[in-house]
């Protein structure tokens, strides 16, 4: 055997040679067949749908915060027009004073009553109903932090009757409520990969008893532990393969036909959870990642049972 | 290599199974290359448990076992391999891989060792023909006859040329003409180096095989009468290096 001596330490201390005897055909089979490929491709769809899910939010909710972020409203409350207006006024003059403010837009008083035309109907209109005035503030990226704390005491003096609000933070309990779901899918993708890889370890098991004759035999003839593991890790591999291709097949369908589903609402929502190419990398890694897990499953398996063998 | 050409080394052996009695006690002798040994005794004499514990197949309960230079019984499992890539052995029941063909069976602890398939062709099919099974190369074992299987269980252990060559019972099951012309593949390969244990109950056979040393186990335990076992005759290198 040709290899560095550090290379041959380290393999010996693997169990044997490290040749592959793949050649020999211990192995009546090729995989370790029965429904493993299924019940891979089944763990693997599962898993592309969760991971497909928790990665939709993810953009959600980072596309929401982006647009929402550096947005503030100011809101007068007060039911005398004239007063309202001289606040507004004040108010609006102070704001595009300011060096953190970038944009200042205040929301006519008919497009407010369009807004809440569909909550209140024909009493929108009427001039009885009191809408407070709506001011609309864009802070520059260079804004400090606390832009808003001194914009509120700043108003005070100038519009009493003011009161200025983070607009993220209106939807903050929301993106709170979604980055759980996000962990439940982190979750949900760890259980399927230990069911995954609790069914590997039942097919290593049943394939290495199959063989358990032809196991000994080889392994008299002076077979490593690692050349043998590695016959099973190939079996396994196959496996995972196929089932990963099915899996991926599903999984990926199913998600770009709900995508294209949920681009139709699009329209009405401040961001959506559309993927870009990096989130179909992540979820092609999928299998990748369960041929892992099935791969160091069968090798830990065969290794402990033959390490039962003198 | 060994030291003076010493291939095993055993020290007050003793085997039991389990927690019955021992079933080989105070075991010492010393094996060396080239030599051939028959190993004879009634029959639960103990032949076969003194074999294992020559391919590695059991662990002795006291003693000490060197083989080629190293202390067996303290070396780490995972160092196992690269020795027992150094013995050939004939299972008393052959243990053929039933899924693979005569040639595949034979063609195992080549394979095992990384040589290439274009290398390993021409030296197995030689050796399947030497054992008279030339033509039954694809056979499966289950296919063959006792005696054809223990001809592909023989050619299997001495075709990668092991240093110490274990066979259990290896002429059970042949005619006395293929025995002998086994002996005679054994003898061969102790002409090349190798230490040659057989293990017969047939006491006929012992005669077939000059400068043989004989090893007689007795209820477990070994009769050295003449001492050659713990004292070997001194042998003359050319002899030894033939
Ligand atoms: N695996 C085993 N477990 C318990 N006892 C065994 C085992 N193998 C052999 N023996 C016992 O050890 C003794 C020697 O057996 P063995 O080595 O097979 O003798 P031989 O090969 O000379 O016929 C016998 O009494 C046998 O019953
Ligand atoms: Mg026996």
């Amino acid at each position: 055997m040709k290899v560095p001596p550090v290379f041959d330490r380290a393999l010996r201390r693997l169990g044997g040679p490290a040749n592959d005897i793949a050649g020999a055909r211990v192995l009546p089979a090729a995989r370790l067949g029965g429904p493993m490929p299924w019940v891979i491709a089944i763990m693997v769809a599962l898993c592309v749908l969760a991971a497909g899910g928790a990665l939709a939010l993810a953009n959600f909710t980072a596309r929401a915060e982006a647009g929402l972020n550096g947005g503030l409203t100011v809101q007068i409350v007060e039911a005398d027009p004239v007063g309202r207006e001289a606040q507004t006024r004040a108010a609006k003059a102070l704001l595009e004073g300011d060096r953190a403010v970038a944009e200042v837009q205040a929301v006519p008083e008919t497009e407010l009553a369009r807004l809440v035309e569909p909550l209140l109907g024909d009493a929108a209109r009427s001039s009885a109903l009191v809408l407070p005035a709506l001011i609309d503030v864009r802070l520059t990226d260079a804004a400090p932090a606390g832009t808003a704390e001194r914009l509120r005491s700043a108003l005070a003096t100038v519009a009493p009757s003011a009161r200025l609000d983070a607009q993220a933070a209106w939807l903050e309990p929301i993106f709170g409520a979604i980055r759980a779901l996000r962990w439940l899918a982190v979750m949900l993708i760890a259980l399927l990969m230990l069911a995954s890889a609790a069914a590997v370890w039942l097919a290593a098991r049943n394939a290495f008893d199959a063989n358990r004759e032809t196991i000994m035999i080889v392994h008299h003839l002076g077979a490593g532990d690692a050349q043998l593991a590695r016959l099973f890790q190939r079996a396994v591999l196959t496996d995972a393969a196929i089932g990963g291709a099915i899996g991926l097949a599903i999984g990926g369908v199913t998600l770009a036909f709900l995508g294209a589903r949920f681009a139709g609402l699009d329209s009405g929502l401040v961001a959506n959870g559309a993927f870009g190419p990096g989130d179909w990398l992540l979820v092609a890694l999928v299998p990748v990642i369960m041929a892992g897990v099935a791969l160091a499953t069968a090798r830990r398996t065969v290794l402990s049972r033959l390490g039962r063998m003198l | 290599m060994a030291v003076n050409g010493d291939i095993v080394r055993f020290d007050n052996v003793g085997l039991r199974y389990g927690t019955g009695r021992e079933v080989l006690s105070d075991l010492s002798f010393t094996l060396h290359a080239g030599q051939f040994y028959f190993l004879t005794g009634t029959s639960g004499a103990g032949k076969t448990s003194l074999l294992k514990l020559l391919y590695l197949a059991q662990r002795p309960s006291r003693g000490a076992i060197r083989m080629f230079g190293g202390d067996v019984i303290t070396l780490p499992r995972q160092r196992l391999p690269a020795i027992r890539r150094r013995l050939g052995v004939v299972f008393q029941d052959f243990r053929l891989v039933p899924h693979l063909s005569a040639f595949d069976n034979v063609a195992l602890p080549l394979r095992l060792s990384g040589v290439s398939e274009g290398e390993l062709r021409q030296p197995v099919a030689d050796m399947l023909d030497w054992v008279g099974l030339g033509s039954r190369a694809d056979a499966r074992p289950a296919t063959l006859s006792g005696g054809e299987q223990q001809r592909v269980a023989i050619a299997r252990a001495v075709i990668a040329r092991p240093e110490l060559l274990v066979a259990d019972e290896p002429t059970g099951n042949v005619d006395p003409e293929m025995a002998l012309k086994l002996l005679r593949l054994f003898e061969a390969l102790g002409r090349l180096g190798t230490a040659v244990v057989v293990a017969t109950h047939d006491v006929n056979l012992l005669g077939k095989v000059p400068d043989c040393l004989i090893m007689r186990l007795d209820n477990g335990r070994l009769s050295d009468p003449t001492g050659a076992l713990r004292y070997p005759p001194r042998r003359e290198p050319a002899e030894t290096r033939a």
